[in-house]
């Protein structure tokens, strides 16, 4: 089996599907864990965006996974090959767990270039096409203690055909079997996690038999692919979730690819969902926004100023579209720090936010290096989204815990009133 | 180390209003008495002009010889404060145009001053306005009153005059401010040096008279007068004759010939006092700063290390090193084996070379490293003027830079020679 060290310590179960515990002994010496409903530590290259391990470590709980992606690391194969002792050590990363993935969620992915036999990544230099061999010879230099099996997602797209999804299944259950065959020949790679990928665009019967295909394999977990925002709505989303996650094995983790907006976080947690990738706050730091939602549902009297006069206030944005499906524009989560309003505003982003920014920076001072074109903003923003998104997701595995899953969506979506 | 000015925290207990007020007039008399600025000689060379000193500015103290990076607009560019401070800066720049456009003295006031923007707690140094105004501004028309130009951001006309730019100085409430001085390129020759000489004398005099405060706020001349002995001479014996707390060599680091630039730097060290800071514009390539130590200058600051690191340049003993160029892709050592920066205490140069392609952080790195090289070369000269054995340092210093004797540069071996600094 590969990977058959992780272990899911399940706590609580809510209506079959939704749950909260721990994801143990993970990395390859087993010594790491964690906590879900969770989320990755997102990065380019293994740095977290605009961040040195200075500034990164000013954050007080860092999840304990660090995702790299196979769009930044392929086109330094040669490199990797030549250096031998693996990404981490090459990377100069802290002691973490390291998950490869193939596509990055916040990055452009052309189209059409999917053939039976292979996918393409895009690197700085253009588009590199992976053979299963390639692929797994990457997994051989990288060595990382967890990665998703090669697979062929490109189903997110409106319209792709019956045909094309069904292509999708079947390409990524071959991809995934030739991959473990590999996997359990190559001693690098021993005490390595795999996880199969379920595709199945938007058609239940798909999904179904991907799921339950599989499942059949000696996986350590599940990633849930052409699940992206923008291709599909969340009903259907969550609707299909839940019915892939019932012919998954319980005891075994789902990691959620290319959803991060916080209302759709919820939802997915609900049909399932145990894992999602931290792209969404570097999002919102590249639009030089702030996030700014609110996921405290803990009665506190002082705070009690209701959503509706925080709104008359003009302390909330005007709303960015629930429904837009374009990953690139600003959602109702988070404030536009551009915006004139904040010129001379001293307060700190969000109140109460114990990041680096709020604690040593104001909304004036950000919005003066926005407007002047200056690195620092990247800096500050990224200190600042992470942390408050890495927040939320403790305050959804505390919302599991007590029953207040309905209060904290409330509280997400800005429609609680006390 | 005592905070002058505002930060008096101390109550005055008293029991009549009068004593009240006795007391507090007393304290404004005692604190104004205390200068914002001290110069404290630790050690001359007893073979060049060099000295190392303890400069004691309000909000810390700073070590001399020192290099002040430019954070331009309130930022170092992509550093945090807390790096900055952690690389051990003790001072550095903010850039009055630029702060003075945007966001705009009376917001930096609300701020509380440039320190409170940025957050900085360190010192701070912002010059005057006048540099940018002749180097960024095209259409720029100098006048008696001042420098007049059209804004950049709304077009509209605007006049920095002395008195404009040490208001904004004082609303940054910097540590050190300068003069605004009338900026000629040191390639200009002919009658408008003399010009911008003179005006420059009457512009020192017209700031000193508007600053608000002269008990928090330093104000340095610069000295001007191109690449002309005699016109520097001039200036020197003027600029003087004002009781200011420090004075800078302006004028030179544009595109002179180096061998005008160190004849002009040493001409003025010669005619400075002793017992104040010179503070040296520009300047900030390794070999011009070890050089120009040697002649007698304390204080440097040049956007060129930082502005050098965003493009993959990282500088080291032996000169420099792109890091983005092919032949570092497989380079698995760090940037310099033996810097204690954090950059290279973590990161190879293969993987900042390919971080370069992936994300903005790899510019960060090398910035860190670039501002750590700059401070550590300018603690290691300190530490040989201390110790006496600078004129050793200088030696060890060139050759390590140079791959031989023949490529030293000619102005450097002259410029040291004058100092009585023979390199082989």
């Amino acid at each position: 089996m590969a990977g058959s060290r992780m272990k899911l310590e399940l706590s609580k179960v809510v209506q079959g599907r939704c749950r909260l515990g721990q994801l143990k002994e993970i990395g390859r010496m087993g010594q790491h864990s964690l906590d879900i409903p969770g989320c990755l530590l997102y990065t380019h290259l293994g740095t977290v965006p605009h961040l040195t391990q200075d500034t990164l470590h000013t954050l007080s709980s860092l999840p304990t996974v660090t995702q790299v992606t196979l769009s930044n690391i392929a086109e330094h194969q040669e490199v990797l090959d030549e250096f031998k002792g693996g990404f981490k050590t090459f990377a100069g990363l802290h002691d973490t767990v390291l998950y490869c993935s193939l596509h990055d969620s916040a990055a452009h992915r052309p189209t059409g270039h999917t053939t039976n036999k292979t996918v393409s990544v895009w690197g700085s230099g253009g588009r590199i096409e992976l053979t299963v061999a390639k692929f797994m010879a990457l997994q051989r230099m990288v060595q990382p203690d967890w990665y998703q099996a090669m697979a062929d997602g490109e189903t997110w797209q409106t319209g792709t055909s019956r045909k094309r999804v069904r292509k999708s299944v079947d390409r990524s259950l071959a991809h995934l079997d030739e991959c473990l065959l590999v996997h359990q020949k190559s001693q690098e790679l021993d005490g390595v996690s795999v996880f199969g990928v379920v595709e199945g665009g938007d058609i239940l019967e798909e999904r179904l038999c991907s799921a339950r295909e599989t499942a059949k394999r000696p996986v350590a977990g599940f990633c849930l692919d052409g699940f992206q925002t923008g291709a599909m709505d969340q009903a259907l989303r969550s609707q299909l979730i839940a019915a892939v996650t019932e012919e998954l094995p319980e005891d075994k983790p789902r990691l959620l690819q290319g959803v991060g907006r916080p209302d759709e976080v919820l939802a997915c947690v609900e049909a399932g969902v145990d894992l999602f990738e931290g792209f969404f706050p570097f999002q919102a730091t590249e639009r030089g926004c702030a996030l700014c939602f609110r996921f405290d549902v803990t009665p506190d009297p002082e705070s009690a100023v209701s959503d509706e006069e925080r709104h008359a206030a003009g302390e909330m944005q005007p709303n960015g579209d629930l429904h837009c499906d374009d990953q690139t524009h600003m959602t109702r989560f988070e404030m536009d720090l551009k915006d004139k309003r904040h010129q001379d505003d001293f307060r700190p982003l969000v109140e109460g936010c114990g990041c680096y920014c709020c604690r040593n920076h104001q909304r004036a001072y950000v919005h003066h290096l926005l407007v002047t074109n200056e690195l620092l903003a990247g800096v500050l923003l990224m200190m600042h989204n992470t942390s408050h998104y890495h927040s939320f997701f403790r305050a959804v595995r505390e919302a599991l815990a007590n029953d207040k899953m309905d209060l904290l969506r409330r509280r997400v979506l800005g429609t609680l009133t006390e | 180390m005592s905070t002058v000015g505002g930060n008096m925290a101390a109550p005055i207990t008293s029991e009549t209003d009068g004593n009240i007020k006795e007391n507090s007039m007393f304290l404004k008399k005692t604190l104004s008495a205390v200068p914002p600025l001290t110069l404290r000689i630790v050690a001359e060379c007893p073979v060049t002009k060099a000295r190392a000193c303890d400069l004691t500015l309000p909000h810390s103290s700073v070590s001399t010889p020192v290099f002040m990076p430019v954070g331009t607009q309130g930022t170092l560019k992509g550093i945090t404060a807390d790096q900055l401070e952690g690389l051990g800066c003790q001072i550095c720049l903010g850039n009055t145009y630029h702060l003075g456009m945007r966001p705009g003295p009376e917001l930096i006031e609300k701020a509380n001053g440039l320190h409170g923007f940025m957050n900085w707690r360190r010192n701070l140094l912002t010059d005057s306005g006048g540099f940018q105004m002749v180097s960024l501004v095209e259409l720029s028309e100098v006048t008696e009153e001042g420098v007049k130009f059209k804004s950049p951001y709304d077009g509209k006309e605007i006049l920095l005059s002395p008195e404009k730019s040490i208001s904004i100085q004082n609303s940054l409430g910097s540590d050190i401010m300068m003069q605004l001085d009338d900026v000629v390129s040191s390639t200009v020759k002919g009658p408008r040096v003399e010009e911008a000489m003179h005006r420059s004398i009457r512009w020192l005099d017209r700031c000193i008279a508007a600053n608000k405060h002269p008990d928090k706020q330093n104000l340095f001349a610069i000295i001007q007068g191109g690449l002309d002995a005699e016109l520097r001479k001039a200036c020197l014996d003027e600029m003087t004759k004002r009781d200011v707390p420090g004075f800078a060599i302006g004028g030179l680091s544009g595109g002179e010939e180096k061998d005008d630039f160190w004849r002009m730097v040493t001409l003025s060290t010669d005619h400075l006092p002793r017992e104040k800071p010179r503070y040296l514009m520009g300047v900030g390539y390794a070999v011009d700063l070890v050089v120009c130590v040697a002649l007698g200058c304390d204080m440097f600051d040049c956007v060129f290390p930082t502005r050098t690191a965003r493009f993959g340049s990282a500088l080291v003993p032996w000169g420099s090193l792109q890091v983005k160029q092919k032949q570092y892709a497989k380079d698995f050592q760090p940037i310099d084996p033996d810097c204690q920066c954090p950059t290279c205490k973590r990161h190879s140069r293969a993987y900042l070379h390919a971080l370069f392609k992936s994300d903005t952080a790899a510019m960060h790195h090398i910035t860190i490293h670039n501002i750590a090289y700059q401070l550590t070369l300018m603690r290691s000269v300190r530490q040989s003027i201390v110790e006496g054995r600078f004129p050793e340092f200088i030696r060890t210093f060139m050759k390590r830079m140079f791959p031989s004797p023949d490529q030293y540069p000619g102005w450097a071996v002259e410029a040291l020679a004058s100092v009585n600094v023979t390199l082989e």
